[in-house]
Parts: structure tokens; C-alpha cells; sequence
């Protein structure tokens, strides 16, 4: 793996050539990515946005936009609104407060955390492929290979492992070539090594579509290092920026706690989810 | 050809089982088939309400399901009540009401058995046309709604957050299950309806290996259902309601002495 890809710092790559040079231009060589984020209007943005659920407030405040080519990670320990916060993002749900706006026609590529499937539901994972839209063979084929599923086009999908799984999630996803992609989750039921695999993956795949790319995640230093902005969230926005900046950050330590020592990264401890006997998951949210 | 009742019989029977074929594979994909049931306990007070204003019988239970479903949608929203008790106590009291209300009407004579347990065998050529117009509007429907309906069916976030609109998909999926429960009345009664739907749909599960072919092959066994029950009715001399679902059943049995596709992980 290439050391430059997993910099926390690298910047964004513009999608066209016109356009990386005109912020070249614009800002010099060191500042393409502030300029290339002006260049581009937000494909969505929360203005002081609140959700309630069952009349206390799960998330408030919260100002987040997302730009074309951007990689923007929700964290927070478990209840601390970053499924509410995505939720009100996709327009899932309404906010109680503040405002959400998404660009007009926006085309968004959703991998939800848990899709439990049914035994009574047939479902292989070519006929998943095609849940929202109609993609000819080749296209299913060759979003299964990006992800390197290719292999499990004929397999049902409740026969999937977890990583197979999460595979399947991202390429149904990407496969509709969207303007926004919402990952929720997307490396749980991974290994530490096919996390990296699938983060480095991510970023590939937000420089080829040149997509805005919004992740949810609550393991903390394999994301830090995937992601362009970071919103550390606990009932409301505590801390933001760039991931170096929000990992030295006082709040986010305060938050995290020993977790935010890199010495712990590689440990998860705040399960959201439980794991029922038949391999379905079931999220405590 | 249709003079003959018999044959009367196995026409619209065919027709009510190939529409009920693929709405059932929603109903049991959805876990809907206590929610079919209420609405189709709900008809009985849709016949005595046609009664009460000598209007259309079929109309009148379509319309009243459609209430009963809008009920259930509104108020599985608002209240605390979980909702198989919430279905449980609008399906019962449903069906009470509308033999109270029947039996109120003592200018009327009403055949009970035969809204209970269908009267195929009753069927009028202007039956039949109800049913196959009917049922072609409701395919017609289903097959306009069918990927934003499956899509909302898998995850509905996520079709959600994809723009298939699932509120209203799922709205016009509950009125096409009033409309086919309406339809089919007269052919297996208020008692036996969901088991028209749900049976055919469980059975092709062991044959199907996309949602599609499903529906299909639902269609195609609940048909055999039909004849079937229809012929050992009359070799039998048994009640052709029942004896539809009893076929149904014995093909349900029988499915699993068959091999199913073969596919990756068989463990299950």
C-alpha cells in the first residue's frame, strides 16, 4: 500500500483537470483544497440542524456540509447522533430544528449499517445490485469487481459473511455512480487489515466518481486516516476539522477518552449493534 | 363455455389466485399477513355497510378496507400500542361489528357461510369480469410500483435515502391488498383469503431464486391450488373454499419432498 494514500493530510483531488488547474490558479499549489471546495457548491449542508426522537433530543446543532470529491466521517461513541445526524442528511428523517438543504437532483448512494434479509425473501446479490435502478450487466459487473466481489454475483445475499457483505453494500452503492455516497459503518464485520483494504478503497473510488462521500464510523484512528473532515459528535457537534487537528483536540480526547491513544486503535468499544444466532445484526439505535 | 358453473368457478378462481400470487409474496416478504387478515375481517363490515346503502358489495369492501388500512397506518404512527395487538384488536372487532351489523339488518337474508367461507361455485359472469378487470388493474399497478415497492421491501431506508419514495408505494400496496381482498371475497371468504395469498407465496419461496420468478411461480401454484381444490370439492363433495386452501397446503407439503435450486450455502 502507498504511504501518500493513508496521509491523513492528502488532499482532495479535484475530478477534472480544468478545474485543478483553475484552483491551482486560484490558490497556489498549497491551497487546492480550500480552493477547489470554494470552486464547488456543497451537494448538501445542515444548518443548525436537531433531531428528537421519543421527545429528547438526540442531536442538536449540528452545521456540516459536504462538497463534491470530499470525504467528511461522522464519529461518536454509541447515542451520540451520528445515525440521526446521517438520517437527517439523506432526508431519511425531517430535523425538529435548524435547516437541511441537498442540491436539486441529488443522486445519492446509500450503504446502510444492517440489512437484515429475510429467508423468505430470495435475493441474490445481482438482483440487489438493481434495488433503485436499472444497471445493465456490465455495469453490475464491473461495480462487483471494483470492490472485488466479483466472484459472489450469483450467491444469495444471507449467505454472505460480514465482509462480503460490506463489499456488496459499497458496490450496489457506487454502482448507481452517485453525487453523494452514505456509508454507514462500512468496514464493521472487517478485520483490521481488510479495513485498511477497504478505507484505501473508498478514497479510490470518491477520486474516480469524484463523489462526495459521507462515513459514519465509530473506530477511531483507521477512519481518522481515510477521511478529509471529521465531526466528533456526542449530542452535538464537540470538536471538527481536519483529522490531525480533531485528534489533538482536547474535546475529542476528553471524548474518546484512552480510546484516543493510538496505542488503542485497534480496539472497538462502543458496540452499537448486537450479533443474533442466525448472523443478522441487530442495532441497539 | 361459461355456462357451466363449474367452469365459472375455475376461471375466477384461477384469476383471484394469479393477482394474488405476487401481492401475497409482498404480504409474507413484508410480514404483513396478520395486517391481511384485519383487512380482509374488516370486509365483513364493507358487505354489511353495501347492505345498509345498496351499494356495490365489492366497492363497499374495498372502500371499507381502505379505511381500515388508512386507520392502521395513521395509528401505528401516533400510538404506543404495539401493533400485532393493535392489528389484533381492529381485526376481531372488525369482524364482530360486521355480524352485528349484519344480523341488525333482519330485512335482509345473508348468506354468513358464504362471506365466511366463499361461494365460488355462486359465481356470475359478471363476477368473472370483476375479477380479471380487476385483477389486470392491479398487476398493472403493482408491476408500475414493483421496484420501488421491492426496493422500500429490502431496506426502506435506503430506498429512502435513494428517492423511491416509500410512503407512497407502501400506501397504494395496502389499497391494490383492499382491492384484491374485495375482489376475491366471493371466491374464499373473509376467513380464508390470506390464506390464498400467503400459501402459494411460501410454497414458490422453495422454488424461487429472485423475487420475481417468486411472484410468478405464486401465481402459477396458486392457480393449480385452485383447480385442484376445486376438483376434489366436487369429487368430495367438501365446502370449495376450504378445499382450495387444503389444496393449497398439501402443494405447500408437498414442496418439500422437492428439491429446491440449488444455491450457495443450502445450510440456511
Amino acid at each position: 500500500m502507498d504511504s501518500a494514500e493513508n496521509a491523513p493530510s492528502a488532499p482532495i483531488l479535484p475530478t477534472t483537470l480544468s478545474e485543478s488547474a483553475a484552483a491551482q490558479v486560484i490558490a497556489g499549489a498549497d491551497g487546492i483544497e480550500e480552493a477547489a471546495t470554494l470552486l464547488r457548491e456543497p451537494l448538501l449542508s445542515l444548518q443548525g440542524a436537531g433531531l428528537k426522537q421519543a421527545g429528547r433530543w438526540s442531536v442538536r446543532g449540528v452545521n456540516l456540509s459536504v462538497a463534491p470529491g470530499e470525504i467528511v466521517t461522522l464519529i461518536g461513541p454509541n447515542g451520540s447522533g451520528k445515525s440521526s445526524t446521517a438520517k437527517m442528511a439523506l432526508g431519511v428523517v425531517n430535523p425538529d430544528e435548524g435547516e437541511v438543504w441537498r442540491r436539486p437532483g441529488l443522486k445519492v448512494g446509500y450503504a446502510p449499517q444492517a440489512v437484515a434479509i429475510d429467508w423468505t425473501l430470495p435475493l441474490t446479490v445481482a438482483r440487489f445490485m438493481t434495488l433503485t435502478s436499472g444497471l445493465s450487466s456490465p455495469e453490475i459487473d464491473a461495480a462487483l469487481t471494483r470492490v472485488g466481489a466479483e466472484s459472489l454475483r450469483r450467491a444469495e445475499l444471507r449467505t454472505l459473511s460480514g465482509g462480503e457483505f460490506q463489499r456488496v453494500l459499497l458496490a450496489r452503492a457506487i454502482a448507481r455512480k452517485p453525487d453523494l455516497l452514505v456509508l454507514d459503518e462500512p468496514v464493521q464485520g472487517v478485520d483490521f487489515h481488510g479495513q485498511n483494504a477497504l478505507y484505501t478503497l473508498i478514497r479510490r473510488i470518491r477520486d474516480e466518481l469524484g463523489c462526495g462521500v459521507l462515513m459514519i464510523s465509530h473506530d477511531l484512528h483507521v477512519v481518522m486516516a481515510a477521511t478529509d473532515k471529521v465531526l466528533c459528535l456526542n449530542g452535538h457537534v464537540c470538536c471538527e476539522g481536519a483529522p490531525k487537528a480533531v485528534a489533538e483536540s482536547v474535546e475529542y480526547k476528553q471524548l474518546f477518552g484512552d480510546l484516543a491513544t493510538p496505542a488503542m486503535a485497534l480496539y472497538e468499544h462502543h458496540h452499537d449493534h448486537t450479533h443474533l444466532p442466525d448472523g443478522t445484526v441487530r442495532r441497539a439505535e | 363455455m361459461l355456462d357451466d358453473f363449474f367452469t365459472r368457478a375455475l376461471v375466477a378462481g384461477v384469476g383471484v389466485a394469479v393477482m394474488a400470487g405476487p401481492l401475497g409474496c409482498f404480504v409474507i416478504w413484508r410480514r404483513m399477513a396478520y395486517f391481511g387478515d384485519t383487512l380482509a375481517h374488516a370486509a365483513l363490515l364493507g358487505v354489511a355497510l353495501s347492505l345498509l346503502l345498496e351499494i356495490d358489495s365489492t366497492l363497499a369492501v374495498f372502500l371499507s378496507a381502505c379505511a381500515i388500512s388508512a386507520l392502521l397506518l395513521t395509528w401505528r404512527r401516533t400510538s404506543a400500542i404495539p401493533s400485532d395487538a393493535l392489528l389484533g384488536l381492529l381485526s376481531h372487532s372488525a369482524l364482530a361489528l360486521g355480524l352485528v351489523a349484519l344480523a341488525f339488518m333482519t330485512w335482509v337474508r345473508v348468506d354468513l357461510t358464504g362471506l365466511l367461507f366463499g361461494d365460488i361455485l355462486s359465481v356470475t359472469r359478471t363476477d368473472i369480469a370483476v375479477v380479471y378487470g380487476g385483477g389486470a388493474a392491479v398487476l398493472a399497478i403493482l408491476a408500475l410500483i414493483w421496484r420501488r415497492l421491492f426496493a422500500s421491501t429490502v431496506n426502506r431506508e435506503l430506498a429512502e435515502a435513494e428517492g423511491m419514495r416509500p410512503d407512497t408505494v407502501e400506501l397504494i400496496f395496502t389499497m391494490l391488498l383492499a382491492a384484491v381482498i374485495a375482489i376475491a371475497i366471493k371466491i374464499v371468504g373473509v376467513l380464508l383469503i390470506t390464506a390464498l395469498l400467503i400459501i402459494p407465496a411460501a410454497t414458490a419461496r422453495r422454488f424461487a431464486t429472485g423475487p420475481e420468478q417468486m411472484a410468478l411461480a405464486a401465481s402459477i401454484i396458486g392457480a393449480s391450488a385452485v383447480v385442484g381444490g376445486l376438483y376434489g370439492s366436487l369429487q368430495w363433495d367438501t365446502p370449495s373454499g376450504p378445499s382450495i386452501v387444503v389444496a393449497a397446503l398439501l402443494l405447500f407439503l408437498a414442496s418439500f419432498g422437492v428439491p429446491g435450486p440449488k444455491r450457495r450455502g443450502v445450510g440456511q
